[in-house]
């Protein structure tokens, strides 16, 4: 198997996914730049031209419409927004729409439709180009949300948001751009809402999110050479959680911490915590549940703040240190 | 905004098809009313009493395959393209039996057989929507068309003009059509809009714009096949902007004219100008309607209603299961 970066899986999927079934087409700004969407449109206008690779004007509510008009009419749209902060324009059309269209009518018309967001966040961007809003749409029901953290998953999770049959939010983040991993050439799909465990351990479970499984497993690897052995889970999907892989794992490990770079006050975190803590599993918990996030605040410009802002595998280290010692 | 071409010839089957629907219109939403008042009915209910024309108008110009958009004052809409009344009515009761199952009220009903994917409560809400379909139908090289109606208000909307700037970009099959019935819930337009003549707004967007009698049936059907054929032979979308008049108030079966909202000399202005009269005297003007015909007409709709309402009666409440079935399709 060769090694791909995560912008180019993304961008391989959308090659195959467009080649393979003609229901399929792109939307949104930028798909037609070679950097606004960091290359992972390249080479899609040229192949399959500007009708089903349409590049928009900024009218972000107007054109996710758009994206779910056509999949009640057939097709499977996937609209991109570059980055998560336009997105609050086409919230409209996400939670009103999207969200409540199959239940709203008895479950006559289901809305196949990829709704992809971007986290572009860093390099002193400040507080409109920064945000990461997963819990956000985790709370409306009729959304399904994703989160790839690997390449693999990149590709494997994009093809499955636009294979399933209702709408599905897939987040994805630039700092994962440039990593590279194994991706099977062919086209695969990653089940929506099963998680994975990156790294096996015994003595804390470290459920992360997104990039943060990056950090999670840099700490881990600090951690090890300490003697700690923490077990490292990918959520990948953020709903429909995957409650049985948290629930073995706290049940082995007996201490939590859930990190995930968003907001901290009804988080993904929060929801984590207390998914577990409505079981009998509570009891048996030997440490307080954590929780590593952003501070409730909006994202800085000055670097200085930044780094302070964006929690890291230190961050992780220092929390597992707290509830072992 | 263009001037209308000349009048196409309207059949007489044509002309009693339509009369015939806004009679069903008209008569489903007076038994509507009746049981609201009854407290029967309870789901807020947009009666489009006042309007049959344009629903009317624009649908008898349509294919079932094409889609209709509609918004909280969706029954018209629905029935105009022909959607079952039956499941229509035990919807605005809530019952399982009814076209969104009980699970949408009278602001969401759908039956997608019929091309009528779903009516939104957001103002303007699915207007976009309509877009997409076309856009929809433009990609599949199908010659459908796709229609938003929508009233005045959502011309306040953002999302309007996003929908007209898209819609007209890659000259997809789509009619906006705007029943101006010179009131947003409470507000009357000139308390809204900076510039009442809507299709003026639209011009600049380089859609064809026709401003219509919404009270005329003939003038609406006339619009409606002229801007569709264009729409389907690939010549972009168009806009109608139809003037009308709600005989009740926004919501529920009042005429909210002692409240201070509108005029009683207004109303009965406008009521004047009912569209179903108004077919009836041209009807009878050119003997295509006897008094006999008519009173069959009248009997037949009267036995649809009845129908409607027993069905309703012989329908269940939905089951507990259904409260938190089909958020997902399986």
């Amino acid at each position: 198997m060769r090694k791909i970066k995560y912008s180019q899986a993304i961008n391989e999927a959308l090659h195959q996914l467009l080649k393979k079934n003609n229901k399929v087409f792109l939307v949104g700004q930028g798909v037609t730049s070679p950097w606004y969407v960091g290359a992972t449109t390249v080479g899609l206008l040229d192949r399959f031209g500007p009708q089903r690779v349409f590049d928009t004007p900024v009218s972000e509510n107007g054109v996710t419409g758009l994206a779910v008009g056509a999949a009640m009419a057939g097709m499977r749209p996937i609209v991109v927004h570059p980055r998560l902060d336009f997105m609050y324009y086409a919230m409209d059309q996400i939670a009103n729409h999207a969200a409540n269209w199959h239940y709203m009518f008895g479950g006559q018309l289901s809305i196949p439709l990829t709704l992809w967001g971007i986290i572009n966040r860093g390099g002193e961007q400040a507080a409109q180009h920064s945000q990461a809003l997963q819990a956000i749409f985790t709370h409306i029901p009729g959304l399904k949300v994703v989160m790839p953290s690997t390449p693999y998953d990149a590709k494997g999770l994009l093809i499955a948001s636009v294979y399933d049959e209702n709408p599905v939010v897939y987040i994805d983040d630039r700092w994962l751009y440039n990593f590279e991993a194994d991706v099977p050439e062919e086209i695969f799909s990653v089940e929506i809402g099963k998680g994975i465990i990156r790294r096996r351990g015994t003595d804390v479970t470290i459920v992360a999110t997104s990039y943060m499984v990056h950090e999670a497993l840099e700490a881990a690897a600090c951690l090890e050479k300490e003697g700690i052995n923490p077990e490292i889970i990918d959520l990948r999907t953020i709903k429909p959680m995957d409650k049985k892989l948290l629930f073995d794992s706290v049940k082995k490990t007996n201490r939590l911490i859930i990190v995930d770079a968003a907001w901290k006050t009804c988080g993904i975190g929060a929801e984590i915590s207390a998914t577990i803590a409505e079981t009998t599993l509570l009891k048996k918990l030997k440490a307080p549940i954590m929780r590593i996030s952003l501070p409730d605040t909006p994202a800085p410009a000055s670097s200085v703040l930044e780094n302070l802002y964006y929690p890291d595998s230190k961050d992780i280290v220092s929390t597992v240190k707290k509830l072992l010692y | 905004m263009r001037t209308q071409s000349e009048p196409t010839t309207i059949s007489e089957k044509t002309l009693h098809d339509m009369y015939t629907m806004m009679i069903r219109i008209r008569k489903f939403e007076e038994k509507v009313a009746e049981n609201i008042i009854n407290k029967e009915i309870t789901t807020p209910c947009h009666l489009y009493v006042g309007q049959e024309a344009i629903a009317t108008g624009v649908c008898t110009a349509l294919r079932r395959t094409d889609f209709v958009f509609s918004t909280h004052r969706s029954h018209g809409h629905y029935i105009a393209k022909g959607g079952d009344i039956k499941t229509l009515m035990a919807e605005l009761y809530c019952k399982a039996t009814g076209c969104s199952k009980g699970n949408g009220g009278s602001m969401h009903i759908a039956e997608p057989k019929t091309g009528l994917p779903g009516s939104s409560a957001i103002v303007a809400g699915t207007i976009p929507l309509s877009v997409g379909a076309a856009y929809s139908f433009f990609l599949q090289k199908k010659d459908n068309v796709s229609v938003a109606f929508f009233g005045d208000g959502a011309v306040g909307e953002g999302t309007f003009y996003e929908s007209l700037n898209l819609a007209s970009l890659k000259k997809l099959p789509v009619i906006f059509v705007c029943e101006n019935n010179l009131f947003s819930t409470h507000m009357p337009i000139t308390a809204c809009l900076a510039g009442t003549d809507i299709y003026k707004k639209v011009e600049t967007f380089d859609i064809p714009t026709h401003k219509i009698d919404g009270n005329d049936v003939c003038a609406v059907y006339r619009a409606a096949l002229q801007v569709i054929e264009d729409a389907r032979t690939g010549k972009g979308p168009a806009f109608l902007e139809c003037t009308t008049y709600r005989w009740f108030g926004h919501v529920g079966p009042n005429y909210d004219v002692d409240k201070g909202l509108r005029s009683k000399e207004d109303l009965e202005y406008w009521m004047k100008k009912c569209p179903i009269k108004r077919l009836e005297r041209y009807l009878i003007r050119n003997n295509l309607l006897s008094e006999s015909k008519k009173r069959a007409i009248y009997n037949k709709i009267e036995n649809e209603i009845e129908e409607a309402i027993a069905f309703k009666n012989n329908s269940s409440a939905p089951s507990k299961e259904q409260l938190t079935r089909s958020v997902f399709k399986e």
